[in-house]
């Protein structure tokens, strides 16, 4: 029997032991009237030969097309140390670190886990890790509601320029407790948050302002002076940031005069494959002075009954295994694993190597954004500074082009039509260290033959070269 | 600390970029103006390092492992091997579908494999553990009421016995959570439940087994008064390894539940995650599902989003959830297969229920001695720590001087000194064995040298740790000059 290891034998004595004749009498208790038939609707077992087969066959039909987008995930270099290390069994197949004494391993790794986190964003505090980065936002929106002292209000003000997925996670997540999401647009000619509308709204009563850096577009947003704002008009500033940048970017702990109240955002640069979207997670850090509205595991440094130092969850009293319904967050499960994999990602890169990803990443989109505005119709939408990830119109209907691109292994992009269909045929790009000068010239090449035949044969999705 | 290793200039020179760019049409205002104070190690310190902290920790492939309500059983190393292919791990979550069939038809296999075994209309995999699955079947049970106009519903019932999660499920929703007592016989107080029941009830959330062990015998019943008050029921799937394919969720009532792939599908727990918390619904419930979900034509596989399901309660996370958890568990449920998880059920009890018996046959009281087990059973130290004066948590930090990772101590609240214990059908009977032994010597030992056992552990990193002292004199981070 597959992962169990009873012999026959055992089965008789243990039954024997119990009083019962059969593994079925100890079902007793359940009505015979619910019980269920076989399940034959779920196919039969099969050896690991073959589930390895079938695996391999499933990830070979997906291909590993050159890809563009970012839009979220990003593909970095990822140490092989990285993996090997947090694939160890003491890691992988441990749980919550309940019993302290037994999981001084997990506890002190989550302990220089929070050490890093808080120096690459300038923030006092960090939790142990939340699910992703849209649903961390969604905790920071609940924590500032919860925690501006100055403001009673449940409003929260969000920028378009803010991921639209992640818009949409926070929408699920904090609708029911009557919070209000309110839409900020972004400046058209630059992409960044639109400063005139922000003025509308100076004066009025909000919990906070969430901004992001760089946006969803890949502009940088002007976070000193949006930091100061929110501060002068009693908002706290939640800092929505991509991690790699932090590493070249002014940290969110540094921004304005105070510093962002809140920083989140999604960890998976830090050592996760991009993997279809998850397990991913997400960070949250903050202020000291909001360190008891914080959802989630935090743990601290103490010492032992020898005086020796250890490591231990603490301000348990926020968690809903204690505090049930008053708790900051019904969270339990967080994303252990993958935070063992950033701690060790952040150790073998060190400052000095994210600063040189984060600055390749930058320099590749920018000769991605020069070889592919090279081609007549291709423009860049926005004129605001970008990190990583450019916006590109393109003289052709987006969607037909990225699926043709796709005929021929190159992911372009990720088509803004849907989300911003005022910015016409428009896709957001990105590369990272990872695409060299060859796979930008391969996309160049692809995207102008994708265009000429558009232009020529407009209904032709898949031409033969 | 790894920060002791660190010397300025010191890096694992193979990992980053060789070259050296300057970052051009970045305004000099945003950018940072020192090196982020990370560790500067070298690859060999890094990974030496990391090594003798992962030989700190207790973990299902060195220790028994009997957390109760955790399910931490044997994870396959197939599950790990197959789900971190090439092909699986470049996949991009934005990639088009034309390049992601591999991908979605194992998503949509897992989803019909989870509507099979718990009995339910249909499936969504997007929620990223437990809880967030409980949040998102609690926001069904609301955009329910709500799509009927039934507005006044502001309750939710859960048993005092509860995982803490689903009473902050409830308030997560906007909801208040009111708790029914648990009768003297594990079930649950059908007067106190019908007393509770009224128009204001949205619904009711229910474990079962339930937290205390045992199989709610009179779950028909709490259904149809549940039902006939217009309340939904949900099913916390926590405990779904004891029933598996022997009665389901469905069958029993249930409108609503949410699965811990991380218990039941053996996915994981990587120290505190991540998990998969799969949510099923019946065909009321269906249209409000979390998006997305996988869809297939008989040819090809395609997302379900916001334009295919219009009342979903939305998104929970930026892409598809824990999409690497889902395969791990696609893969586990293709190995056992269909035959495979009417085992789980069957030997995760049996082992439960014999250990039960030798504890009892060794002096142990059980909080139910009267109830059959399910694949979890509570033990009450209570005549221990009145006589010998050596409570639960003494017992369990013993446990680790003796390599077993402690069962679940003080939960359920409502049992004085308890350890819930959960073996999993994946320990053979000579550890089994083994822990009723260790346990009659913690015994003996509380007998003859309750000092010593107040004083355990003594064979681990550290003793044991002031929490009082980490709470009060908080230090959370490193900092240089620490």
């Amino acid at each position: 029997m597959p992962f169990i290891p009873h012999t026959e034998n055992d089965i008789r004595e243990m039954l024997a032991t119990i009083g019962v004749d059969q593994i079925d009498a100890l079902f007793d208790e359940i009505p015979s009237e619910l019980r269920c038939g076989e399940l034959d609707a779920i196919p039969p077992g099969m050896p690991e030969m073959e589930v390895s087969r079938l695996m391999q066959k499933r990830a070979r039909t997906d291909g590993q097309p050159l890809c563009f987008i970012g839009a979220g995930a990003y593909d970095h270099h990822i140490p092989a140390a990285v993996w090997e290390l947090t694939t160890r069994g003491e890691f992988y197949t441990a749980y919550t670190p309940y019993q302290a004494e037994a999981s001084q391993g997990t506890l002190q790794l989550l302990y220089e886990y929070q050490s890093m986190m808080t120096a690459l964003t300038g923030m006092d505090v960090s939790n142990a890790s939340l699910y992703d980065g849209a649903s961390a936002l969604a905790e920071a929106v609940l924590m500032a509601v919860r925690g501006n002292r100055k403001s009673k209000s449940k409003r929260i003000l969000m920028p378009r320029s803010l991921h639209p997925s992640y818009r949409r996670v926070v929408h699920t997540i904090v609708r029911n407790q009557q919070i209000e999401l309110v839409e900020i647009g972004y400046d058209s000619d630059i992409g960044s948050i639109d400063r005139t509308e922000l003025e509308h709204y100076s004066g009025e009563d909000f919990a906070a302002l969430v901004i992001p850096q760089p946006n969803f577009f890949g502009v940088l947003e002007a976070v000193d002076e949006l930091t100061d704002w929110a501060h002068e008009n009693g908002m706290l500033a939640i800092a929505v940031v991509n991690p790699t940048t932090m590493a070249i970017l002014k940290p969110a702990g540094e921004w304005g005069g105070l510093g962002a109240d809140i920083c989140c955002g999604e960890g998976q640069p830090l050592g996760a494959p991009v993997a279809s979207g998850g397990p991913y997670f997400g960070f949250l850090c903050s202020t000291d002075k909001l360190v008891r509205q914080m959802p989630g595991r935090i743990i601290g440094k103490t010492v032992d009954l020898d005086g020796k130092t250890g490591y231990a969850l603490t301000l348990q009293a926020r968690e809903q295994h204690i505090r049930r319904s008053k708790a900051t967050s019904n969270i339990c499960t967080n994303q252990g694993l993958m935070v063992t994999a950033a701690t060790i990602h952040m150790t073998l890169m060190g400052g000095e190597g994210l600063q040189r990803v984060a600055a390749v990443s930058h320099a590749n989109t920018s000769k991605l954004t020069q070889a592919l505005t090279s081609l007549p119709g291709v423009e860049t939408v926005f004129k605001g500074a970008v990190f990583h990830e450019q916006v590109l119109r393109l003289p052709i209907e987006v969607t037909k082009a990225l699926r043709a691109l796709a005929a021929h292994n190159v992911l372009g992009g990720f088509d803004l039509s849907d989300d911003y269909p005022e910015l016409g045929d428009a896709v957001l790009v990105c590369a990272t260290e990872l695409r060299n000068e060859d796979d930008i010239e391969n996309y160049r090449g692809k995207l102008e033959r994708v265009i000429q035949s558009q232009v020529q044969t407009p209904c032709q999705l898949k031409p033969d070269w | 600390m790894i920060y002791e290793h660190s010397r300025a200039g010191r890096r694992a020179m193979a990992q980053a970029p060789s070259e050296k760019v300057e970052l051009a049409g970045i305004p000099d205002a945003m950018l940072r103006t020192s090196l982020p104070p990370l560790p500067e190690v070298s690859e060999m310190q890094a990974v030496r390092h990391f090594t003798r902290l992962s030989q700190k920790n207790f973990s299902i492939d060195t220790q028994f492992y009997p957390l109760g309500s955790c399910t931490m059983k044997y994870n396959p190393r197939a599950c790990n091997t197959l789900a971190s292919l090439p092909g699986m791990l470049s996949r991009h979550p934005l990639a088009p579908e034309t390049h992601s069939q591999g991908f979605m038809a194992c998503l949509y296999e897992l989803q019909d494999i989870l509507k099979t075994v718990t009995g339910m209309h249909a499936v969504s995999l997007t929620p990223a553990a437990g809880a967030q699955g409980e949040f998102a079947g609690v926001a069904m049970i609301r955009a329910y009421h709500d799509a009927r106009g039934d507005k006044e519903r502001s309750e939710i019932l859960v048993p005092d016995a509860a995982h803490g999660t689903n009473p902050a499920s409830a308030v997560m929703c906007g909801y208040k959570a009111r708790e029914i007592p648990t009768g003297s016989d594990g079930d649950i107080d059908i007067e106190a439940l019908k007393s509770a029941l009224g128009p204001q009830t949205a619904g009711i959330m229910l474990t079962n087994p339930s937290t205390v062990g045992v199989f709610e015998r009179r779950i028909k019943e709490i259904a149809d008064l549940v039902h006939a008050a217009g309340g939904l029921l949900y099913y916390d799937g926590a405990n779904l390894n004891a029933i598996l394919g022997k009665v389901r969720p469905g069958d029993m009532g249930f409108d609503v539940i949410h699965m811990n792939l991380h218990k039941t599908f053996s996915t994981p727990h990587g120290g505190g995650g991540p998990g998969a918390g799969p949510v099923g619904v019946s065909k009321r419930l269906e249209p409000y599902l979390p998006i997305p979900m996988v869809d297939f034509d008989g040819n090809d596989y395609r997302w379900l989003t916001e334009r295919d399901r219009p009342d979903s309660i939305g998104r929970l996370s930026a892409f598809a959830g824990n999409a690497g958890v889902l395969i791990r568990a696609y893969i586990y449920a293709r190995l056992l297969g269909r035959e495979g998880m009417h085992r789980v059920s069957e030997y995760s009890t049996l082992n439960a229920n014999y250990l039960l018996k030798r504890l009892m046959e060794a002096g142990f009281d059980a909080a139910y001695p009267e109830r059959r087990a399910s694949h979890e059973f509570i033990l009450t130290l209570k005549k221990q720590a009145k006589e010998l004066g050596v409570n639960t948590m003494d017992f369990a930090k013993r446990l680790l001087d003796y390599g077993v990772h402690a069962p679940t101590t003080y939960f359920p609240l409502l049992v004085p000194e308890c350890l819930l214990v959960e073996p999993t059908e994946t320990e053979a009977k000579e550890d089994l064995d083994r822990f009723v032994e260790i346990m009659q010597t913690i015994k003996q030992e509380a007998e003859s040298q309750p000092e010593m056992v107040k004083q355990a552990p003594h064979t681990m990193p550290v003793r044991r740790l002031d929490d009082v002292r980490a709470a009060r004199e908080l230090d959370l981070a490193w900092k240089p000059g620490d």
